[in-house]
C-alpha cells in the first residue's frame, strides 16, 4: 500500500519526540490524559465494547427470526432485545462513533492545532459517556426495557414495565456528552485554526464535523427536555403526554423526532466527511465541487431540523403539515445527492489506487444511495402510508446506518490506522473484508425490503410462514456480517504487533494530519505547521487527469 | 495586573480569550434549545386551549412573579457591573458587585420558595389533590409552571455558585480582560432572559 509521494514529505524529526502512544505507559496517564488523541482511543475502546453488546441483541433477533414461531425468546423477551439493541447501537455506538473517535484523533491534527480548544472537557465529555454507559449497562442487567429506542408514550410513560427510568437517565446524561464535544469542536475550528489554514482550505471531514456539532449542540437539549418530561410523569405523574392527565402524547412525537430525526444526521454526516477523504486520497485528485461539498454538509444539517414530521405522517398531524414535511423531506435529499455525484466526479479520470480504504468508500456510496432513494420513497406521503412501520422503513435506515455510517467507519480505521497506531495493515486480507462486509450487508438487509414491501410490520417475532424463506436469507446474511466485522478486528489486532512501521505519509495524500509523524508526538505537531495550499491540492501527475483539472 | 500565560493548546491569551467567549455562547445557545422544549409545550397547551390556561394561570401569584422580576433583572444589572468593575481594574468593586448579585439571586430563590409553599398549601403541587383544577388541562398548566420555573430555579442555582467562586477568584477578579466574570456573567444573563420569557407566558397570562 505505500506508494511514493508525489510531494517530497516533510520528514518529521521522529527520534525528537516520543510519539502520544509512548508519552506515558501507566494506566493513570490513560484516564486522566487531556490529550485528543488519546481520548480517541479511550472511545474507540468503549464504543467498541457497546457495538459488542448491541451486536448481541441482534444476534439474538436474528436467531429468533429464523423460525415463524415465537420460540427462542418470549413476546416480551423480544422486545426487550430490540429495545436494547436500538438504544445501545443510536446513543452508545452511532452518535458517538466516528465523532469521538476520528473526529477527536484528527481535528486538531487537520487544522493544525496542539489539541481541542478544551481539553478538560474533551476528557469530562468521556466520563460523561462512561457513567451514562455504565447506567445503560444496569439496565440490560436488571432486565432491560420493552419501549424500542423511541420511548413513545403513553408506551413509556404510564404501560411499559422495565428500567425505564434508567434508561432514560443513561440517554439523558449520555445527551451532555455529545452537547460538549459539539461545543469544543465548534471552538476549535473557529479559534485554533493553524496561520494560513482558512475556511475554503478546511478538509471536507472537518466541514462535516462542524455542521455535526451544530446539530449536537441545538438538537441533544431537546431531547434532554422531553426524556425529562417522560421521567417526571412516570415518576410524580406530572401529565404533559398522558391524555388522562391533560397531556398530548403527539406532542412526545414532535418533541422526540425534532432531536432525532437531525440525530440521523448526526450520524450520516461524519461519514460524509471520512468518504471525502478516502475518495480524493485514492483518486489522488482534487474534490470536485469542493464548496459545494462542504456547503451541502451545513445545507443538511439545517434542513435536517425541519424534516422531523415525516416519521409522524400516520399519526394524525395534519395533512398540510404532512404535505409540507414531505416537500422538506425530498429537499434533504439534495444536499447528499450533490455530495455523490461529486465524488464520482472526483474519481472520474482520476489517478486510482484500488486500495481497501477505497473499497470501503465505494461500498458505502452504493448502500447510501440504496438507502437514500428509498428513503425518499418515505417521504412519499402515499407510499409512507403503505410501508409506515414495515420492515421496508427497518431496511432503510439500516442502509443508512450501518451500510453507511459503520462501513465508513470502518474504511476510516483503515485509512487512518497507520497514522493512529503507527503501523501498517495487511492489504489483502483489508480487501476481503471490505467485501465481505458488502455482501453480508446487502444479503442481511436486501430482504427486509422485500418483507416490508409484502406488509411484514417491524417488532414483531411471529410471523406467516411465506415470509420464512426471506428471513432465513437474512439471519444468513447476519452470520456472514458477523465475520466481515470481526476479520478487521484480527488483522488490525495482529498488525499492532507484527505490522510494517508506518511512515509519516502512506497514501501520498496531502492533507495536514500526514505531515506529522506516524504516531503523532503529543503535540501533534513538532514546529506551528503554515498552511499554504488547498487541502486536496494533488499535483497533476498523470497526464490523462489534466484535461480535467 | 496579572498578565496570565497562555494554557494548551493555545499560543497566546487573546486567542484563548476568545475561546473562552464562544464556548460560552454556544453553551448558552444549547441552554435556549433546552427551554425551548418546555416553551414548546406551553405554546402547544396555550393555542389548543386558550380559556383554560388563562384559567390556570390566574391561580399564579403575579405579584411575587413581578417582585421576582425586579429581583432578577437588578440582579443582571450588578452582574454587569463586576465585568465593568474588572475591566476598569477595581477589583474590590468587582467582588462587591458580584456578591450583590449572588445576594439578589438569592433572594430571588427565597420569594421563590415562599410561593412553592403557598402553592403546596393550596395543593396545586403535582400528585396532590386537584381540588382547586376544573379540568386536567389547568393540572396540565400547574405541571409545566412546576417544571419550568424549578429548572429555572435549578439554573439560577448554578449561577449562584458561578458568581461566589468568581467572587472569591482573585487571578479573576484582577483580570483586566475580565474573561472568567464576563462569561460568568453571560451566563447570569441568559438565566435572566429565560426569566424574561418565562414571566409573560406563566404569570401574564393569567391577567384578562
Amino acid at each position: 500500500m505505500t506508494r511514493a509521494s508525489n510531494r517530497p514529505p516533510v520528514v518529521p524529526p521522529e527520534a525528537a519526540l516520543p510519539s502520544y502512544l509512548r508519552a506515558g505507559y501507566t494506566l493513570r496517564s490513560w484516564l486522566l490524559t487531556t490529550d485528543h488523541k488519546r481520548i480517541a482511543i479511550l472511545y474507540l475502546v468503549s464504543i467498541s465494547f457497546f457495538f459488542l453488546i448491541g451486536a448481541i441483541a441482534a444476534a439474538l433477533i436474528r436467531l429468533e427470526l429464523l423460525t415463524p414461531a415465537g420460540d427462542l425468546l418470549t413476546n416480551d423477551g423480544y422486545n426487550r432485545a430490540f429495545s436494547i439493541h436500538g438504544i445501545i447501537m443510536v446513543w452508545f455506538f452511532l452518535i458517538p462513533s466516528i465523532p469521538n473517535t476520528f473526529g477527536n484523533f484528527l481535528i486538531p491534527l487537520m487544522i493544525g492545532a496542539r489539541d481541542l480548544a478544551f481539553p478538560r472537557l474533551n476528557l469530562l465529555s468521556w466520563y460523561i459517556y462512561v457513567v451514562a454507559g455504565l447506567i445503560t449497562l444496569y439496565v440490560v442487567l436488571s432486565g432491560g426495557v420493552d419501549t424500542g429506542w423511541t420511548f413513545y408514550t403513553p408506551l413509556s410513560s404510564v404501560y411499559a414495565n422495565g428500567a425505564v427510568v434508567a434508561a432514560i437517565l443513561a440517554v439523558f446524561i449520555s445527551g451532555f456528552s455529545s452537547i460538549l464535544t459539539g461545543l469544543n469542536f465548534i471552538v476549535t475550528v473557529h479559534k485554533l485554526r493553524a496561520p494560513g489554514m482558512t475556511w475554503g482550505r478546511l478538509p471536507l471531514f472537518v466541514w462535516s464535523h462542524y455542521a455535526t456539532s451544530i446539530i449536537f449542540v441545538l438538537a441533544t437539549p431537546v431531547l434532554a427536555i422531553t426524556l425529562l418530561l417522560v421521567a417526571a410523569e412516570r415518576l410524580f405523574g406530572i401529565g404533559v403526554f398522558d391524555p388522562a392527565l391533560g397531556g398530548d402524547p403527539l406532542l412526545f412525537q414532535h418533541l422526540f423526532w425534532f432531536y432525532s430525526h437531525p440525530a440521523v444526521y448526526i450520524m450520516i454526516l461524519p461519514a460524509l466527511g471520512v468518504i471525502s477523504e478516502l475518495i480524493t486520497s485514492a483518486a489522488h485528485k482534487r474534490i470536485f465541487g469542493y464548496w459545494f461539498v462542504a456547503y451541502a454538509s451545513i445545507a443538511i444539517a439545517v434542513i435536517g431540523f425541519f424534516v422531523w414530521g415525516h416519521h409522524m405522517f400516520v399519526s394524525g398531524q395534519s395533512y398540510y403539515a404532512s404535505a409540507i414535511f414531505s416537500f422538506l423531506s425530498i429537499a434533504v435529499a439534495v444536499p447528499s445527492a450533490i455530495k455523490v455525484y461529486n465524488w464520482t466526479a472526483t474519481l472520474y479520470k482520476g489517478d486510482i489506487e484500488l486500495n481497501a480504504p477505497l473499497l470501503y468508500a465505494m461500498g458505502f456510496i452504493g448502500l447510501f444511495v440504496a438507502g437514500g432513494l428509498t428513503g425518499l420513497m418515505l417521504a412519499m406521503l402515499a407510499i409512507d402510508v403503505h410501508v409506515h412501520d414495515t420492515y421496508f422503513v427497518v431496511a432503510h435506515f439500516h442502509y443508512i446506518m450501518v451500510g453507511g455510517t459503520v462501513t465508513a467507519f470502518f474504511g476510516a480505521m483503515h485509512y487512518w490506522w497507520p497514522k493512529i497506531t503507527g503501523r501498517l495493515y495487511p492489504e489483502a486480507w483489508a480487501r476481503a473484508s471490505a467485501l465481505v462486509i458488502l455482501v453480508g450487508f446487502n444479503v442481511t438487509f436486501f430482504p427486509l425490503f422485500l418483507l416490508g414491501y409484502e406488509g411484514m410490520p417491524r417488532r414483531y417475532h411471529v410471523y406467516p410462514e411465506s415470509f420464512q424463506v426471506l428471513q432465513v436469507i437474512s439471519s444468513c446474511g447476519a452470520l456472514l456480517l458477523a465475520a466481515g466485522y470481526l476479520l478487521p478486528v484480527a488483522y488490525l489486532g495482529w498488525s499492532l504487533f507484527r505490522g510494517a512501521k508506518a511512515p509519516a505519509n502512506p497514501w501520498g495524500a496531502t492533507g495536514l494530519e500526514w505531515t506529522t509523524s506516524s504516531p503523532p508526538p503529543k503535540h501533534n505537531f513538532i514546529e506551528q505547521p503554515v498552511v499554504e495550499r488547498g487541502p486536496y491540492d494533488y499535483p497533476i501527475s498523470d497526464p490523462l487527469s489534466r484535461s480535467n483539472d | 495586573m496579572t498578565e496570565q500565560a497562555a494554557e494548551e493548546p493555545f499560543h497566546d491569551t487573546d486567542r484563548q480569550e476568545q475561546a473562552d467567549r464562544l464556548g460560552m455562547l454556544v453553551f448558552l445557545a444549547s441552554e435556549i434549545m433546552l427551554f425551548g422544549g418546555i416553551f414548546a409545550a406551553t405554546m402547544a397547551l396555550r393555542i389548543q386551549h386558550p380559556q383554560d390556561y388563562m384559567k390556570a394561570a390566574s391561580h399564579l401569584r403575579l405579584a411575587l412573579g413581578t417582585a421576582n422580576t425586579a429581583i432578577l433583572l437588578t440582579s443582571s444589572l450588578a452582574a454587569a457591573l463586576a465585568v465593568e468593575g474588572a475591566r476598569s481594574g477595581r477589583s474590590r468593586w468587582a467582588a462587591r458587585a458580584l456578591a450583590a448579585a449572588c445576594l439578589l439571586g438569592t433572594a430571588f430563590l427565597a420569594v421563590k420558595g415562599y410561593e412553592y409553599a403557598g402553592e403546596y398549601r393550596e395543593g396545586l403541587m403535582p400528585g396532590t389533590a386537584a381540588a382547586h383544577f376544573s379540568g386536567p388541562l389547568q393540572r396540565l398548566f400547574m405541571d409545566l409552571y412546576f417544571l419550568a420555573t424549578g429548572l429555572h430555579a435549578f439554573h439560577v442555582l448554578t449561577g449562584i455558585v458561578l458568581m461566589l467562586t468568581a467572587a472569591l477568584n482573585r487571578t479573576a477578579l484582577h483580570d483586566r480582560r475580565a474573561v472568567l466574570i464576563g462569561n460568568v456573567a453571560l451566563y447570569w444573563h441568559l438565566v435572566d432572559i429565560v426569566w424574561i420569557f418565562l414571566f409573560p407566558t406563566l404569570y401574564l397570562a393569567g391577567v384578562p
